[in-house]
């Protein structure tokens, strides 16, 4: 039974690459015998970092098989497991960090071993222009200057401390935000001077804020992996999906968006 | 419930359906089960044995600390602007009443988290009034216990503005008046005799005002921040435990829990009655 669910979408996932590389020159002379075994919602549960990237890659995926439909539930890694593992139906699992894909595997709730499909580094946010002249890490421990980190709960901040700790740094931020879309808010409203976040959101924040990259961010880059969950409503489709994101194709769309390569 | 097994138990069900008609009786019951047994699951599913070590960590006391120093500072800024206008909103006749209650009332109904982007757009470094206290006087809002404070009186200032409006209405306005007409100027007329007269009615809205302080989140945490020892109250202290370890955060509800009751269950008799 499980091998040939994997015969299918392994068909699956090649008609898909046929079909990636033969859509921008027809269409209709897409391979219609395999790929209309594509169809339904898969339904896909991914780390708020990936909104950009992923919708993008989404809309692809349905432009490439009619009559799919992609669906996401963006959050915390963290939260995002605990649904997962609560019973909620998703298809695919993509998270910010191998610890809360552990949550998942250790529950036994993933099909096959997770594959890390992207990596992500820390970056500094500052003002446009960077009045305050921060060019490392260490600047951020200067006095006077309002840094908000991600709290150490949450996948950002323990990367951030993994950071602090290769610099041999000691960093009092005025506070701890919930989560990495709060602590750069608070840089595109004024409040902070910089706030220590992922390169992608930086990249998705456009000129409202300015990134400068610091060396111990090597020292703590966070991979991200994706996997097929094991009560997979759409098994087949949710595959081909999955395979799009590790795609040539669905890396230059998440390289592009910031990440890097695993 | 049907079919009582002794005599008094049978007496005691029937006066019950005497006074009390089923269909008011069983939704009353499910909704007091329903508001009560979120709180009965949390005692349920608190991990007892580990619960003292939980809780005698120095971050969990000084998150109770801030959050009782800080409920009580955000109670008296609101006593100390919300009877003045609760009283002006009572005695005096102005135009636009009516409007300057709703706009007074709408923290009430606001979502805190609005209440918190809305203070941060007046108040934040870069706010309206805010940049002018920077520029002026070096001073920021935002990332301080001042803050907090701010953030809880926004939202619970309400309360007791309406609790003390309402108490006012129904005071009698004619003691002050003959308080006037005795030479008491206005003021010492409201000190000396409205001020008095309405304590119970300021008590009950101080109270409910201090409740809902203690519990503010949404505005706490989107303009004030979350720094340990600084900004970081009780609410938020578990809403960032739950994101790793719920047993930490039950324990903490629970002491958020205990403190709330013990201090609504002391005070309600005393005062909540009176009103």
């Amino acid at each position: 039974m499980m091998r040939s669910v994997r015969l299918v979408a392994g068909a699956g996932a090649a008609a898909l690459l046929v079909t990636l590389s033969a859509c921008s020159s027809s269409d209709e002379g897409s391979p219609s015998g395999s790929s209309a075994k594509l169809s339904g919602t898969v339904t896909v549960f991914a780390a708020a970092s990936l909104k950009e990237s992923f919708t993008t890659l989404g809309k692809r995926f349905e432009e490439a098989h009619p009559g799919t439909k992609v669906t996401f539930n963006f959050g915390g890694s963290d939260s995002l497991a605990a649904s997962i593992t609560g019973g909620a139906p998703a298809d695919v699992f993509a998270s910010a960090s191998p610890s809360t894909m552990a949550i998942v595997t250790d529950a036994g709730d993933a099909s096959g071993t997770p594959a890390t499909f992207v990596r992500n580094q820390l970056e500094i946010a500052t003002l446009p222009g960077n009045p305050d002249g921060i060019a490392s890490l260490k600047d951020l421990t200067k006095s006077g200057l309002k840094v908000v980190l991600c709290d150490k709960e949450v996948p950002c901040g323990a990367a951030t401390q993994k950071a602090l700790e290769a610099g041999d740094l000691k960093l009092t931020p005025v506070s701890y935000e919930q989560d990495v879309k709060a602590a750069l808010t608070k840089v595109e409203l004024n409040e902070a001077d910089a706030a220590v976040v992922y390169r992608t959101d930086v990249k998705a924040a456009g000129d409202k804020v300015e990134g400068v990259d610091f060396p111990e961010s090597a020292d703590a880059v966070n991979d991200y992996p994706i996997a097929l969950l094991k009560d997979a409503p759409n098994a087949d489709t949710a595959k081909a999906f999955v395979e799009l994101v590790r795609s040539a194709e669905g890396q230059k769309v998440l390289t592009g968006a910031g990440f890097l390569k695993p | 419930m049907t079919g009582g097994t002794t005599k008094g138990g049978a007496r005691r069900v029937r006066r019950l359906r005497g006074s009390v008609p089923v269909p008011l009786l069983l939704p009353a019951l499910i909704g007091l089960a329903f508001l009560v047994l979120p709180l009965v699951a949390l005692l349920v599913r608190t991990p007892w044995s580990s619960l003292p070590e939980q809780l005698t960590s120095a971050e969990v006391w000084e998150a109770l600390r801030l959050s009782l120093v800080c409920a009580t500072l955000a109670t008296v800024v609101s006593l100390v602007l919300g009877v003045p206008l609760a009283w002006l909103l009572a005695r005096v006749e102005f135009p636009g009443r009516g409007l300057v209650r709703a706009v007074v009332t709408l923290p009430l109904v606001l979502p805190p988290v609005v209440g918190g982007v809305a203070l941060l757009m007046a108040l934040g470094r870069n706010g309206v009034v805010g940049r002018l206290l920077d520029d002026w006087f070096g001073l920021t809002l935002p990332f301080t216990t001042a803050g907090v404070v701010i953030a809880e009186a926004f939202v619970a200032m309400p309360f007791l503005v309406i609790s003390v409006e309402g108490t006012l209405r129904a005071a009698d306005p004619r003691y002050e008046e003959a308080a006037t007409t005795l030479g008491a100027s206005r003021f010492t007329a409201f000190r000396r005799v409205t001020l008095p007269l309405i304590a119970p009615g300021v008590a009950a809205g101080a109270v409910l005002a201090w409740a809902r302080a203690l519990g503010e989140f949404g505005a706490t945490i989107t303009f004030a921040g979350n720094f340990p020892g600084r900004t970081q109250t009780m609410p938020l202290a578990v809403y960032l435990a739950l994101q790793s370890d719920p047993a930490a955060a039950i324990s903490l509800s629970l002491v958020l829990l205990a403190v709330s009751v013990a201090v609504l269950a002391g005070l309600r008799d005393r005062w909540m009655t009176a009103s």
